[in-house]
């Protein structure tokens, strides 16, 4: 009896660290908190309980009558929460998809950008902006545009690294992503600088924003970010795995290149997608993974989910920050994901002895 | 009957055979030492054994053509210790013995309470009781080799393959990894392929030695017929004494001056 009750105990103390219900309830008031505060910032105050209320009517809660009139209940459901979904779905995507990069080349500094899809999606939208009519342009044809050019950069990235040589390790894949985004890079510019009048528009689309246009947009990326995070969670465990380079992850008896490509066209095609209506906003693919390994000293087995929530709540604040600090105009989100997330990183960085 | 059937195996890495027509028999319980200089080939016929080198010949694990194994069925079959094992240092050791059980387990399953057990016994086996939730960065060179270990048998195959297992131990943890193995290997009925420098340590334990040069089996058998003065002088460039030790024998090198060739000046010496 005493025996069984011993190897209980060990049994017990051989486990994997998942997300622990005390972190993901943690994450989940984070994005909570930042869900409620990009909902009531803004020009018009609405106040809490009044959009409680609007809220519980929405849902057909007995009783409940919107408090709100209709301006205001447009402006709280027509343009401040498809902006704060949208932040959410683009912020917890690109973190998502950075962390699983980082995992799959074993390379800290990986970024949801790294196989091309930003200069892809870059060149797919400077096209856009520069060649199509007018009427065209704006909300059909720029995401899908970027969206394509995102997926051909990264299809060619896996061409290039495929036709080299040597084993597809991922370094080379790496190398080939490079390049691929140096001359997709190069192409954009080209095409930026002999349209001239539409510079304006490109570089504001370059460093990104989370456009104000209704649930469209929502609608256009949900899809795509869904199944990306289910693919990527799916496989969670086996990151670690897969962290532990090629040689070990195959002697562990994983179908490295195979489990590899599931991966990276989960996260990549979450990455197009989001990118092809929100621009190009850096950082949140490294500082949000890296802020939460350095915390916690966790694996990918909670750092991805982690990571996906966390990432949402960011962005959704960086938002507010980006169009209330100098309202009525607002600050590239991309500059502000950088201002903030810097500084923050760099304290996480000293003020942190468990490293990655 | 044998775990491991090697015939006519090569290996080419940039055209040039680093593995050369090996013939390997290695039977179901036995400790098979390979031996050779540095280049001889020793670590990549262990990676071809593993399947992560393409090879021509046939390689038969426990009767079956080791080509149509697939991945987990193979990783079932077989363990390996690199000789330089990735041992992130924020995983605890728990997490890293369990996955040894990633060949038990589809990519989207999670770990279950058989898996976990197998992970826990694994443990202590390796001694490694109460150090589950330690992180690995903060574990010792010898106590990391024992959780490298620990991963491996955690995986419950039958055939482990090991690269220099002692190569970053002083001597007490050497001695200990490899009795250690020993004695799994006479619990479990483990076979062990093992890649050795140290020619004593590996005449101690081995039952058997195959001498690898070039690519191409030398000699094979007992280590007392194996380790004579003149193969590890023709071999290592080395000039040694094997002294026979409690049964076994010990390979002892003897001071002697290396030839130069004539007209050598030392580097030191030679004008700018």
């Amino acid at each position: 009896m005493e025996a069984t009750a011993a190897q209980e105990q060990q049994r017990a103390a051989v486990r994997a660290r998942g997300l622990t219900p005390l972190w993901a309830c943690a994450a989940v008031a984070f994005l909570l908190v930042a869900v409620v505060t990009g909902v009531l910032v803004g020009p018009v105050e609405l106040g809490f309980m009044r959009v409680v209320e609007s809220f519980a009517a929405k849902l057909h809660v007995p009783g409940a009558v919107s408090p709100l009139n209709e301006t205001e209940e447009a402006i709280l459901w027509e343009i401040r929460a498809p902006r704060v979904v949208l932040g959410a779905i683009v912020g917890g995507m690109l973190a998502l998809a950075g962390a699983t990069y980082q995992g799959v080349f074993r390379n800290p500094l990986a970024d949801p950008y790294l196989l091309g899809v930003a200069a892809g999606a870059g060149l797919g939208a400077t096209i856009a902006i520069a060649y199509l009519p007018e009427g065209l342009r704006g909300q059909r044809a720029l995401p899908v545009a970027a969206f394509v050019g995102g997926v051909v950069a990264v299809s060619l990235t896996y061409a290039v690294g495929r036709s080299a040589r040597r084993e597809r390790d991922a370094a080379t894949l790496v190398l080939a992503g490079v390049t691929v985004a140096a001359f997709f890079t190069a192409w954009q510019t080209f095409v930026q600088q002999r349209n001239t009048d539409t510079l304006q528009q490109v570089y504001s689309w370059i460093l990104g924003n989370i456009p104000s246009t209704g649930w469209s947009d929502v609608r256009l990326v949900l899809p795509y970010a869904a199944v990306a995070a289910v693919v990527i969670l799916a496989l969670r465990r086996v990151v670690d795995v897969l962290n532990l380079g090629d040689d070990e992850a195959a002697s562990l008896g994983l179908h490295v290149q195979r489990i590899r490509l599931a991966l990276v066209i989960a996260a990549t095609l979450g990455t197009a997608a989001v990118v092809a209506v929100s621009g190009l906003i850096g950082f949140v693919g490294i500082i949000v993974p890296h802020a939460l390994r350095l915390l916690f000293g966790i694996g990918y087995r909670a750092l991805l989910p982690l990571s996906l929530i966390c990432g949402a709540g960011f962005l959704v604040l960086a938002d507010v920050v980006a169009r209330t600090a100098f309202a009525p105009a607002e600050i590239p989100l991309g500059v502000v994901t950088a201002l903030v997330g810097a500084p923050f990183f760099a304290l996480v960085l000293r003020s942190t002895r468990v490293g990655p | 009957m044998s775990a491991i059937e090697l015939s006519s195996v090569t290996v080419r890495l940039g055209g040039r055979p680093v593995v050369d027509a090996v013939d390997l028999d290695v039977g179901d319980g036995e400790w098979l030492a390979l031996i050779g200089p540095n280049g001889a080939g020793k670590t990549t016929l262990l990676r071809a054994v593993a399947g992560l080198v393409p090879y021509e010949g046939s390689i038969v694990l426990d009767g079956r053509p080791a080509r149509e194994l697939r991945r987990t069925e193979l990783a079932r079959l077989l363990a390996v210790v690199p000789q330089e094992p990735s041992t992130p240092p924020w995983m605890t050791v728990g997490e890293y013995v369990l996955m040894g059980r990633t060949p038990h387990l589809g990519p989207l399953a999670k770990e279950g309470r058989e898996d976990r057990e197998a992970a826990a016994h694994a443990v202590s086996r390796l001694d490694l009781d109460g150090y589950e939730e330690r992180r690995l960065g903060t574990l010792s060179g010898g106590e990391k080799q024992r959780a490298v270990v620990a991963r491996a048998l955690a995986q419950e195959a039958r055939v482990v393959l090991l690269d220099e297992p002692t190569s970053s131990l002083d001597i007490g943890h050497q001695q200990q990894a490899l009795e250690l193995l020993d004695s799994l290997r006479e619990e479990s009925g483990l076979t062990l392929v093992a890649a050795m420098h140290d020619l004593t340590l590996a005449a101690q334990y081995a039952d058997r030695m195959t001498l690898l040069d070039g690519g191409r089996v030398v000699v094979e058998g007992a280590p007392r017929d194996v380790l004579t003065e003149a193969l590890v002088e023709v071999h290592y460039g080395a000039e040694v004494d094997v002294v026979p030790v409690g049964g076994r024998v010990a390979v002892v090198p003897r001071r002697s001056p290396i030839p130069r060739p004539s007209g050598y000046t030392p580097p030191r010496e030679r004008p700018e």
